[in-house]
């Protein structure tokens, strides 16, 4: 009743092929877009600098891993060696060019480790499935190890970490310890929605149907003439560049320095548990994943203090890690397809309201 | 030119001039590479009859060794008596998690499965460090019963140092490979393991009860982490660093394929050894700290010739 396809059609190719066909889609995203940019008026600084800045950047980074595991069906555990590829590359860019813009030096920087994730791709022309999971933890290891051991990365600094300088947008610092939290995170969602768009259109064209028919079966797939090689190669490239973005933005837009613990294998896995959380191969299940996988810690620390109980800081962050890796278990044996499924389910209800059936 | 001889020619005198370093430098390798190769045992193991891919192997190993100690420091109860509740701990724990875990994921895609384990290795570190503390803690290693000490040996004409616990370790290790491989090939139940690891729908049908055994392959996957976590527990302290290290068991793995037992040994004394020797001779070029990254480089590169592993199962793909 309240979501219903009947009666809206579509009079040339261009209606047809629009990314929101349904009118009620365009309404919902128009609400949503506007609601985010309500958020600074309403929202403490605290709220936009510990949950809306990291779940933006987190929800850029699931995609940039769904592009590659949901998408195309190679699973990857190296998503935050990528990300720290990125961020580096944009320090180096941002040191290097200091008068060009630091937008521009973020867009590019996912270039580099987009050629990174090139090369780190190669061994999925032969390996699949958990071998492949396995081959990407070189990519994990071995490029945390040169963010150490290659001192010209952090530009020979004693701390060894990557500090981010002071940048401007218009003449209003966008980076650095002078930014304020709302204009970073006008900026983010405003590259957030722009790089969404230009997923969601390149994988509903030919390059994002190739990998969805590399994910289904590689075999037919070859044989109905789709090269692997490209598929598969296009698919890290295209993943790490989000990825690298994303890396660059944690940096740049949140963390304001960083070090190599900020690119670990917790972060491959916590980007991993948002895409699966969310759903493989949807592109709202990012932001449902992220929104859920990095808001969980942050209120289940927060919960013991909100029931008045007096536990010390160390118990609750074990308590809460025993909490949320029961609710990760929870959660894939209630929803194994995450909550990509459950948003379909209630927009199924929403057509049939207040029928049961449709 | 020059770096080409640091590479090829260097490297090799060195071997030649000082031996018996050359010998320590393997020993150690060995050593830790009996000790990757018992946290690979633990994965092909459940790989083996269930097709899950465990990741919360290495965390076990910790949780194992967490408890022994814990029993016996905390709440005083006598080393051998700390042991046996040790190993009942691991039983319980393998019920819990076929009941609770894998139960009612069965028939779910791998990387549904792989997430759940990664959820328990969250949850098994909430556990002990809530239960047990999360400070590291140095190994009851005599209580246990267990050598220490050293041993110099001299070999080409220098020292070598062989410490009593890594002897020891390896024939623990050596023993229990054998008493498993035993258990597979003699007992009924372990013929009844072995038949679930060749087809589940046929094991099914020939009335194995597959929730059983799945506790049992738990269960011994359990115990194997209890004896690593003693093992390294006395090498080094138990503390939750030891799950970073457990990962290179993964590339062991890769190098044996993750069906095969003995594959599991070789690749991790390939690992172990590697390793050791690449960082002591070769490490010096990249800079050192090259034990970080070099399973998995060599895992990969390995992996590119030869995609199922040293002794995996030939894949056979169909459309």
């Amino acid at each position: 009743m309240f979501y219903r396809e009947a009666g809206q059609f579509k009079t040339n190719y261009k209606a047809d092929q629009a990314i929101f066909p349904i009118f009620q889609d365009r309404v919902g995203l128009g609400l949503i877009i506007v609601a985010a940019l309500l958020v600074p008026l309403f929202g403490s600084d605290f709220l936009i600098n510990s949950f809306m800045i990291p779940f933006l950047i987190f929800a850029l980074a699931s995609i940039g891993l769904n592009i590659l595991t949901g998408y195309c069906g190679q699973l990857s555990l190296g998503t935050g060696a990528f990300m720290g590829v990125g961020a580096y590359s944009c320090y180096k860019l941002a040191t290097i060019f200091p008068e060009v813009n630091i937008l521009i030096h973020i867009l590019l920087s996912g270039f580099f480790a987009a050629g990174i994730g090139c090369i780190f791709g190669l061994p999925s022309l032969r390996i699949k499935g958990l071998y492949l999971a396995i081959t990407t933890l070189a990519a994990q290891f071995f490029l945390e190890w040169c963010f150490i051991r290659i001192p010209w990365l952090y530009n020979y600094n004693d701390s060894g970490a990557i500090e981010v300088p002071t940048r401007t947008l218009l003449s209003v610092p966008i980076t650095g310890p002078s930014s304020t939290p709302s204009v970073r995170y006008y900026v983010i969602l405003a590259l957030i929605i722009f790089l969404t768009w230009i997923a969601s259109n390149i994988i509903r064209g030919r390059i994002g149907r190739s990998w969805m028919m590399i994910r289904d079966m590689d075999i037919a797939a070859e044989l109905m003439g789709i090269k692997p090689l490209n598929a598969k190669l296009s698919a890290f490239a295209v993943s790490s560049y989000f990825c690298g973005v994303a890396g660059a933005l944690m940096v740049f837009m949140w963390l304001g320095a960083a070090e190599v613990e900020s690119f670990s294998i917790n972060v491959s896995f916590q980007v991993l548990f948002m895409v699966i959380i969310g759903g493989m191969g949807s592109l709202i299940g990012c932001f449902l994943g992220a929104a859920f996988i990095f808001g969980l810690p942050i209120f289940v620390r927060a919960l013991p203090e909100m029931m008045g109980l007096a536990i010390n800081a160390s118990t609750v962050d074990h308590l809460s890690r025993m909490v949320i890796g029961a609710l990760i278990i929870f959660f894939l044996i209630v929803e194994p397809h995450g909550f990509a499924r459950l948003w379909q389910i209630v927009k199924e209800k929403l057509r049939n309201w207040p029928f049961p059936y449709g | 030119m020059e770096l080409l001889s640091e590479i090829i020619i260097e490297p090799f005198v060195l071997i030649a001039d000082i031996p018996d370093l050359f010998v320590q430098t393997l020993w150690e390798g060995f050593v830790s590479g009996i000790l990757y190769a018992l946290i690979a045992l633990g994965f092909v193991l459940i790989f083996k009859a269930s097709g899950v891919f465990n990741f919360a192997q290495g965390i076990m190993v910790v949780f194992a060794a967490l408890a022994l100690v814990s029993l016996h420091t905390k709440f005083g109860v006598p080393a051998w008596i700390a042991l046996i509740m040790a190993v009942g701990i691991m039983g319980l724990l393998a019920i819990g998690i076929e009941k609770i875990v894998l139960r009612p994921l069965v028939g779910q895609p791998d990387a549904i499965l792989l997430m759940a384990t990664i959820g328990l290795t969250l949850f098994l570190q909430g556990a002990g460090e809530t239960i047990f503390g999360g400070e590291p803690q140095s190994m009851i290693t005599e209580e246990l019963g267990l050598p220490t000490g050293a041993t110099d040996w001299e070999v080409f004409g220098g020292r070598v140092t062989f410490q009593h616990i890594d002897i020891a370790a390896i024939v623990i290790a050596g023993l229990m490979v054998a008493g498993l491989a035993l258990f597979f090939s003699k007992t009924r139940i372990g013929r009844a393991l072995r038949a679930v690891a060749d087809d589940h729908q046929a094991a099914l049908s020939v009335g194995i009860s597959l929730n059983q055994i799945w506790v049992i392959v738990w269960f011994a996957a359990g115990i194997v982490a209890l004896v690593t976590g003693i093992m390294w527990g006395a090498r080094s302290d138990v503390s939750f660093a030891l799950e970073v290290i457990a990962l290179k068991a993964l590339a062991v793995l890769i190098l044996g394929g993750f069906t095969s037992v003995p594959g599991a040994i070789v690749g991790g004394l390939i690992i172990g050894v590697g390793e050791k020797v690449f960082e002591v001779y070769w490490g010096g070029i990249f800079g050192g700290g090259t034990e970080a990254w070099f399973a998995y480089v060599l895992a990969l590169i390995f992996l590119l010739f030869r995609p199922q592993g040293l002794f995996g199962e030939k894949i056979i793909e169909r459309v």
